[in-house]
């Protein structure tokens, strides 16, 4: 166990609902699903193999205090924040929003799958993006293709080669971005004091919760 | 002075360059004709995307899309922020709200904005480039320039998820928002109807897990030749884009034979007030539109 996992864990006893409601973004949403299924009928990777618990069972999962199978859960990742479960929840759950709140705490206090692709793509994305404070997408893919090693990385992008050549043939992949040309802000030094601010208040934040 | 004028947003997708760089070119062609005037944000910043969720947390995000509002409101003052991307509106968007209703939330970014030497008085809209055209245009306007009606094309409006969820456009509902099929009728196309207009694409599980966004991809395509539709118009890059540069490997996959244009409402909308080819951005199109082409040379 890590220790921030060790620490909420203890923090929050057995009251994992609780947990969810002041560490997870919008989880204090939780508590209002009515158990009607709409979201998980509306979602479209629902309909594909390996969705362990769609939102609906999330949902329930976290109200009866099932920390384990929820922390362990792939469901969050499955979400390709297409909005469907978010404008169709009779009880106006953004459920959405709740889905990455999830997904986002699993992560912070290292409960979050090892390897779960999506979640990869999210840490690559952000760090890329804020790097330069403009994505690099060809880094961005790069980033993608090699992670499970420099074998599977070039296989991936034999695999790509047409799609790729495509872009670039279309002015759409400036092969140059692979150098760290490209797209930059010029204040990068004031976005990353900013980013640096911004944590330290969130991670101050979240932690005076379920203190008092 | 232009008729209108906006605070423009591009985003990482619109840069010179980038996967929609030919959503940039018709979309500056479009606003000449329309004589829209777009003056970018100063060294504007990325939204953050929905799909950075689990590495950023709240407040970085928000931060983020805050830096744009302050430098928007600094130097362009009194306009609306226009983007012409789905997720950039919806994360600029999303973080206008959750600022203006948490004052929290808003005290802290501030705090985090003053390291950037920023600040934030009164956030201004944040707008995609489809509400101005409709809301401040209106279609009757956009009407007026075209010399050249799209006859005879068929096209399926494919509006997909962040242009129309969970904001999307004024007046229009979730499930079957009419405001793309009016605009393709506006320069003279034809709207098909199909099944999937606003099915997901699978976003950004498109690079993740791309089995999964592929059978996603093929049921879109499917509808839209099963409708008749021989192109597809898209309002986001991140749409046109997986639909557009997955077909060779989603023959491969399903056996299919897919072989279908995948278009912005912009170069539409070019090709219709008298744009070549270029103006239009046809040259970026992996999945060339070589009806429309012809149609830009006559």
């Amino acid at each position: 166990m890590s220790d921030l996992n060790q620490e909420m864990a203890e923090r929050y006893k057995n009251n994992f609902l609780k947990e969810i409601e002041e560490q997870a973004e919008m989880g204090e949403w939780v508590k209002m699903c009515m158990q009607c299924g709409l979201c998980s009928g509306s979602c479209p990777t629902n309909f594909h193999s390996g969705w362990d618990h769609p939102p609906q069972e999330i949902f329930m999962l976290i109200r009866a205090g099932k920390r384990e199978e929820v922390l362990n859960s792939e469901g969050m990742y499955m979400c390709t924040s297409c909005y469907n479960c978010y404008v169709r929840c009779p009880r106006k759950v953004p459920v959405t929003h709740v889905m990455h709140g999830i997904a986002e705490y699993a992560y912070r206090i290292g409960r979050a799958p090892k390897a779960q692709p999506t979640l990869h793509l999210s840490k690559t994305f952000w760090s890329n993006a804020t790097k330069y404070g403009r994505v690099n997408e060809v880094q961005l893919t790069q980033s993608l293709y090699f992670k499970d090693g420099v074998g599977a990385g070039i296989k991936k992008g034999l695999e790509m080669k047409d799609v790729a050549l495509g872009l670039v043939k279309a002015g759409r992949l400036n092969p140059l971005e692979a150098l760290g040309m490209g797209h930059k802000c010029k204040d990068i030094k004031g976005i990353h004091a900013m980013l640096a601010k911004a944590e330290e208040l969130e991670a101050r934040n979240k932690a005076a919760k379920g203190k008092e | 002075m232009a008729r209108k004028e906006y605070a423009f947003y591009p985003g990482c997708s619109s840069q010179k360059g980038a996967s929609a760089s030919n959503y940039l070119v018709s979309v500056e062609s479009m606003c000449k004709t329309l004589d829209i005037k777009m003056t970018e944000i100063p060294d504007w910043n990325c939204c953050g995307a929905s799909i950075s969720y689990a590495e950023a947390g709240e407040l970085p995000r928000h931060v983020m899309n805050a830096r744009n509002f302050a430098l928007a409101e600094t130097n362009l003052p009194g306009q609306d922020i226009v983007a012409t991307c789905a997720a950039c509106w919806l994360g600029a968007r999303e973080s206008k709200e959750r600022l203006e209703h948490s004052s929290g939330l808003m005290a802290d970014t501030q705090t985090a904005l003053k390291e950037a030497g920023l600040a934030i008085k009164v956030i201004p809209e944040v707008r995609h480039m489809v509400e101005v055209l409709i809301e401040d245009l209106g279609y009757d306007e956009l009407k007026k320039p075209v010399k050249k009606p799209l006859q005879g094309m068929k096209f399926a409006g494919y509006v997909g998820c962040q242009t129309n969820r969970p904001f999307g456009i004024a007046g229009e509902s979730f499930e079957n928002p009419m405001y793309l099929d009016k605009l393709i009728e506006t320069v003279g196309g034809e709207a098909v109807k199909y099944d999937q207009k606003v099915t997901c694409c699978g976003g950004a599980l498109a690079f993740s897990e791309p089995e999964k966004a592929q059978g996603q991809i093929k049921d879109i395509i499917e509808a839209a030749y099963d409708g008749g539709a021989e192109m597809i118009v898209t309002p986001c890059p991140l749409c046109q884009a997986n639909v557009e540069v997955y077909q060779g490997q989603i023959n491969k996959r399903y056996g299919t034979k897919f072989d279908i244009p995948v278009l912005y409402y912009s170069q539409l909308m070019t090709l219709a007030y008298g744009g070549s080819a270029k103006d239009a951005g046809l040259n970026g199109n992996v999945v060339r539109a070589r009806k429309l082409e012809e149609f830009a040379g006559k």
